[in-house]
């Protein structure tokens, strides 16, 4: 039975603040979960801490909102132990370039099929405004005594070095294109990374709705109505076509370059995407021929109550 | 007469001391004794000094005794820091070439030892050389066997007509365990067989070897033929083990369906996720092959992050850390602990704080283990007394995680860890495997995870189970498991989860919680590796027709306070054995019974405490001789 949108929605009072750019966010994961018909009980949503952090309590699959920092974790660990399930993981940008950064450069490598989805508005929100790890060098937002003394983190960039697959930017406002990110994430058989562009309207008053629609420009960036623009409408190419080393290195380095664009041409869409090398359940069937047949989540243990593996010839290899 | 003597092998790390000590104890075993061996080494890869130290007798031994019989040692440092250890009438097998080294020559020794050494040697006039320290040796009515290991080398070359075999230092530790087996008057065929056995993968490397022992082993049985001491053989125990200190607890995790441990590497608890690793692939009776996927992980966080989310699965699921990984991990066991999510921490504790004595023993981590993690929440603190309880004890940890519903830190040590011993083989059949309220089936559509119940544990479901769905969140939160900050919700959760610290002690069987080795005046209370040096001591002052009590405590957290206080009822002197500086145990003990310990035997060196020891304290005790806390200092 084909499940509704609103299958995927959860009566719990959603709290966020009027105008934030998760809601979008939301829903484009819960429009995304119904166009693929993805059972409610074989996809799990696990969160960071955060205002992000709440998004697990708004969708009705299994919904796991874990520590700060630590979504990355917990969600490769069911992964890994439930191949079956879909995951979809999800946190701020302080969640997992600050706090998390090391297990984001770790999930990267390790490349296990989810999809990852960085809600970035350049602020710690739910404490109030803090700079966070996106906010540029100098810029300084609503609450801050002074200008951020940091540089910040390029995700993309970042995600392009530590192995992701398939790596997207969306922008919150714009929900049908977000949604057909999420969607493409979820059906890329490795580590999915969506950084999210979503202005929070109440302590990032530099990257607004306004400023990322344009409206601050001149005249001729204005007829854009934006300053984003999508990577698809361009001649640019995000995919690995062949497993070269030099095809392998022009796609990172451009997807590297167009990632360092920012200001008043901000490209959205998909700028990295690699099928061709082995994904890490693949990679864990060269140690165990038949883990994805018979994952740890599905393994009989016991029977009666009494166990079944037999641990005899080890025994005995010790036995004097 | 019966049989009960130490061997002791010393030399360089990476220079095969632990591979002598293999092939030692295995010879040993294979004869028929029971072995007790324990490793000592430095944080360091290669070059500082390591020895083992294996006991060896025809009847069950738990520990180590102070006393060497025979030391062997192929390096100078070894003589150095252990020539006083050598009993009287025990031998001292040495090479030859190493009489003029000074303790100047040897770059490992460092000063603070060096200058203690100095004093003594200056005491007896003797020069700062291993032929001054050879002298006190020989004082101490020591026998000196001294061999040219170069020049067993030398002739075995000629004889094998090959000049190559001159160079190969690598053999010197089976020259010195062989010369060894020579001065006990042990047959050789053991010897070759061992040797095979440990080097099975190389037969090039297993067939030099054995050449090398053969020269060897006639050698000293032609030369060394005034030595008191002997072994044998003795009648083989059936359905005996030589297993090293990390089998116990890997087995267990194996035999009671652990399929998932995700871990970060740490000295001493990594010994047993490479274990696992290397035994992947399962034999599963009446099924396909199943599998444990071992996960090296960034670090512990993120080891278990991993490992929650795969108990989610309802997956029993685990990780294996030392101290300063577990502190680590402390902030998603409260996770864990709020989400009622069934996981096992084995901790192999080691000396700390901060790095403190890397690869040391230590039981410092009780206090910080049930207090671990920020808030409260309900947990199970579990220790295990020896190698052959801890596979009992993992299967049992994983049955109370899944029972109860909350994390069980399991308590081991490096003691435990780096000790080889012979013990009774591991009965899966004695295992047992309970779920708990793990779902296989759900019908309805209104699933609460955290639904109150009549004794305070919800149905469990899993990810990926139908009708199932559920929210986890280390908020505070509803049955559902939604955020919620509802001041009479809260205390109705806090009721449930908290209700379980009195079901876990209802429900554990009191003979998994303590085990009493017989109550006395003098009563000992003690909890983790120190039960085998305790039962060892106590054997010896039977011998004396002493009789002391002793409670060896395995659940530490809820702490089984009414069970204590009548067993205890009739101990008049209380005796604390820790390893540690503040007594740990005593303070739980205290503070749930409102009883003082009388006296403390404690030890923070990093050594791991010998029965001797226990025994010299005890007995100063008995004898009104003691000081309140015994501070014990014994090993190199």
């Amino acid at each position: 039975m084909a499940l509704k949108l609103s299958d995927y929605k959860t009566d719990v009072h959603n709290d966020w603040c009027p105008g934030c750019g998760d809601f979008g966010i939301v829903n484009a994961i819960q429009m995304a979960l119904a166009e693929l018909n993805i059972p409610r009980d074989k996809a799990a949503i696990f969160s960071g801490i955060g205002c992000s952090g709440k998004t697990s309590h708004f969708i009705n699959v299994y919904g796991v909102h874990t520590l700060h920092g630590r979504v990355l974790p917990f969600a490769q660990g069911a992964k890994i132990a439930n191949p079956e399930m879909t995951i979809v993981a999800a946190g701020g940008d302080g969640d997992g370039l600050g706090i998390g950064a090391g297990h984001f450069v770790a999930a990267g490598r390790r490349d296990v099929d989810m999809t990852y989805i960085i809600f970035d508005n350049g602020v710690y929100g739910l404490t109030k405004g803090q700079a966070s790890p996106t906010l540029r060098l100098g810029e300084q937002t609503k609450s801050l005594a002074s200008p951020n003394t940091n540089y910040n983190v390029n995700p993309i960039g970042l995600a392009v070095t530590s192995g992701f697959t398939f790596i997207a930017r969306g922008y919150s406002y714009d929900i049908k294109h977000l949604k057909d990110l999420i969607k493409a994430a979820i059906r890329h058989k490795g580590l999915a990374f969506l950084d999210v562009l979503q202005p929070c309207p109440t302590y990032n008053d530099i990257n607004t709705r306004d400023w990322y629609a344009g409206v601050d420009m001149a005249e001729e960036a204005q007829k854009r109505h934006s300053r984003i623009y999508k990577l698809e409408d361009t001649e640019f190419e995000p995919t690995v076509h062949f497993n070269e080393e030099s095809e392998l290195n022009e796609k990172l380095s451009q997807a590297l370059i167009k990632s360092l664009e920012w200001g008043d041409k901000i490209p959205i869409g998909i700028f990295y995407k690699n099928e061709l090398i082995s994904r890490y359940g693949e990679r864990l069937t060269d140690r165990i021929p038949n883990f994805l047949e018979n994952p740890p989540a599905k393994q009989r243990i016991s029977s009666n109550g009494k166990p079944i593996t037999n641990v005899s010839k080890l025994l005995d290899s010790f036995e004097v | 007469m019966s049989t009960d003597i130490t061997w002791l092998i010393g030399g360089p790390q990476g220079s095969g001391v632990e591979t002598g000590a293999n092939i030692f104890s295995r010879v040993c075993a294979e004869m028929g004794y029971q072995v007790f061996g324990k490793r000592e080494f430095y944080s360091n890869i290669k070059g500082e000094h390591s020895y083992f130290a294996v006991r060896v007798a025809d009847k069950k031994i738990h520990s180590n005794l102070n006393e060497v019989t025979v030391m062997v040692s192929f390096d100078a440092e070894t003589i150095f820091r252990h020539y006083d250890e050598v009993m009287s009438g025990g031998a001292l097998i040495y090479d030859s070439d190493l009489e003029k080294t000074g303790t100047d020559d040897v770059h490992s020794l460092d000063q603070i030892f060096k200058s203690r050494l100095h004093k003594k040697l200056e005491a007896k006039n003797k020069p700062f050389t291993i032929s001054g320290v050879l002298e006190m040796a020989k004082e101490n009515g020591v026998n000196l066997y001294p061999v040219s290991f170069r020049d067993i080398l030398s002739k075995l070359a000629e004889e094998a007509g090959d000049p190559k075999l001159k160079a190969l230092i690598r053999m010197f530790n089976v020259i010195g365990v062989s010369l060894s087996l020579g001065l006990l008057k042990m047959p050789s065929d053991f010897l070759f067989k061992s040797i095979e056995n440990i080097f099975s993968k190389k037969p090039k490397i297993a067939e030099i070897n054995k050449q090398a022992a053969n020269h060897s082993y006639n050698f000293a049985t032609a030369k060394f033929n005034d030595f008191n001491y002997s072994l044998p053989g003795t009648k083989k125990e059936p359905h005996t083990l030589l297993v090293q200190g990390h089998l116990g607890t890997a087995i267990g995790k194996l035999v009671c369906g652990c399929r998932f441990q995700p871990y970060y590497p740490i000295t001493p608890a990594s010994d047993e996720s490479v274990f696992l690793e290397q035994n992947q692939i399962l034999e599963v009776d009446g099924d396909r092959p199943g599998s444990i996927a071992v996960i090296q992980t960034e670090d512990e966080i993120s080891a278990i992050g991993m490992m929650i989310g795969g108990a989610l699965t309802g997956t029993r699921s685990a990780t294996c850390t030392s101290g300063p990984g577990f502190s680590l991990m402390t902030e998603a066991l409260g996770w864990a602990g709020i989400n009622e999510v069934p996981i096992v921490i084995t901790l192999y504790q080691r000396s700390g704080p901060s790095t403190g004595l890397p690869t040391r023993h230590g039981q410092d981590d009780l206090l910080f283990a049930i207090n671990s993690s920020h808030g409260e929440f309900p947990k199970i603190v579990y220790a295990s007394g020896d190698i052959e309880e801890s596979f009992y004890d993992t299967c049992s940890c994983f049955n109370y995680s899944d029972v109860f519903q909350v994390p069980v830190i399991h308590m081991m040590d490096k003691f435990m860890s780096s000790s080889v011993v012979t013990c009774k083989r591991f009965d899966p059949t004695k295992v047992t495997i309970d779920r708990g309220k793990l779902l296989e089936k759900i019908d309805g559509n209104d699933y609460k995870r955290f639904a109150f119940t009549d004794d305070g544990i919800s149905p469990r479901s899993k990810l990926g189970l139908e009708n199932g769905v559920f929210w986890n969140t280390g908020d505070e939160s509803d049955e559902y498991g939604h955020i919620s900050e509802d001041p009479l919700e809260r205390i109705k959760m806090m009721d449930k989860r908290m209700s379980r610290l009195e079901l876990i002690i209802k429900k554990i069987p009191q003979e998994e919680q303590l085990v009493s080795f017989g109550i006395h005046d003098y009563t000992i209370i003690s909890w983790g590796s120190t039960k085998g040096p305790i039962i060892d001591a106590l054997e010896m002052l039977k011998k004396e027709n002493i009789d002391i009590g002793f409670v060896q405590f395995k659940l530490l957290h809820p702490f089984p306070t009414d069970y204590t206080k009548s067993l205890l009822k009739d101990a008049k002197t209380i005796i604390d054995i820790e390893a540690n500086y503040t007594a740990q145990l005593s303070q739980i003990f205290k503070q749930n019974l409102g009883r003082d310990v009388d006296y403390f035997i404690l030890k923070y060196t990093g050594r791991a405490m010998t029965s001797t020891e226990i025994y010299d304290s005890l007995k100063k005790i008995i004898e009104n001789k003691a000081n309140k806390r015994e501070i014990l200092t014994h090993g190199a």
